[in-house]
């Protein structure tokens, strides 16, 4: 009886995707609002990379959503890990000298690429979850090399939120001085591929990238200092 | 050249199908970490000859590192093998 109640309701899914896929033209373009985007993107945001301008500024209610999930998982990590009885100050394993003196020279490297990864988002591959999750991998090394290595839990939630509050503050202000929720046209769009150039890109970019790097590596911490050792 | 390239991609995507077969069949927990983590970094180099280096950044930070390191954690924490 199950099996065929799952069958019927296979079918009913695979004949709705089926007739939702059909439609779509495979290999042709697809007429639709992506052809605005290629044609009048850099145009309307003055920021050389498409993709960028695509997720902060015509889909950036969505960055926020995405950001919001992301943060609501960490919150969600921690608060299973500290609720549990698992939580103990441990003993961690004394590190290699290669592996010491690798994180000593490569972690700031690390550091600068992630931050110049997510202030130049607007020009270049790459943005503020990118940059925020290459700096995140850097405090994992940290992590790795020293065992006396600790993460001040208090400031890098403090970091997130602000990050957080300040990107929802961006949004509101493009309510207040343009007509639309996070429109671009709060500040000056400036010239192509400068530095300070996409309006309000830049800066959104920035507060996403600090807020990434602060909630992985808020992550990785609540990970390793709730791992038991024996 | 552009051939060579594009044989060198189907090396690359028969190597992402066999360490995920081996990831799938192995019983010790941190080898089929290890090599989900080795596809992660396979798949980047794959979306950066797809020109997708957005894409690639993201998978090469957080599928191969942040997400290795996970699963190692999770796995010293738990017992290790399969049953």
């Amino acid at each position: 009886m199950r099996k065929i109640v799952a069958i019927i309701f296979l079918t009913i899914v695979g004949l709705y995707m089926l007739s939702l896929f059909a439609q779509i033209p495979f290999g042709k373009p697809y007429k639709g609002v992506s052809e605005h985007y290629v044609e009048k993107g850099i145009e309307e945001n003055r920021g050389s990379n498409l993709v960028t301008s695509i997720v902060v500024n015509y889909r950036g209610f969505d960055t926020l959503g995405e950001v919001t999930v992301l943060f609501l998982a960490a919150t969600g990590l921690s608060f299973l890990l500290f609720s549990c009885k698992c939580l103990r100050e441990f003993k961690r394993i004394r590190s290699s000298l290669v592996l010491r003196t690798a994180t000593d020279t490569l972690f700031p490297l690390i550091l600068v690429f992630g931050a110049y990864i997510f202030i130049h988002g607007h020009l270049t591959p790459g943005g503020g979850f990118q940059g925020g999750s290459v700096i995140a991998s850097g405090v994992m090394l940290l992590f790795l090399a020293y065992r006396k290595f600790h993460v001040n839990h208090k400031a890098l939630s403090t970091l997130e939120s602000l990050a957080g509050i300040s990107f929802a503050g961006i949004g509101l202000l493009g309510l207040l001085y343009a007509k639309s929720f996070l429109a671009n046209s709060v500040l000056p769009l400036g010239q192509w591929n400068k530095l300070f150039s996409a309006g309000v890109i830049p800066l959104i970019y920035i507060a996403v990238g600090f807020k990434v790097g602060a909630e992985l590596s808020g992550l990785i911490a609540d990970m390793i200092s709730t791992t038991k050792e024996d | 050249m552009a051939e060579l390239l594009q044989y060198f991609m189907l090396f690359l995507i028969v190597l992402m199908l066999a360490l995920a077969l081996f990831a799938v069949k192995t019983k010790d927990l941190l080898s089929a970490v290890i090599a989900s983590g080795f596809i992660s970094l396979v798949a980047s180099i794959v979306y950066l000859y797809l020109q997708a280096p957005d894409v690639a950044m993201t998978e090469a930070a957080i599928g191969a590192g942040i997400t290795t390191l996970i699963f190692v954690i999770t796995v010293r924490k738990t017992k290790g093998k399969e049953k």
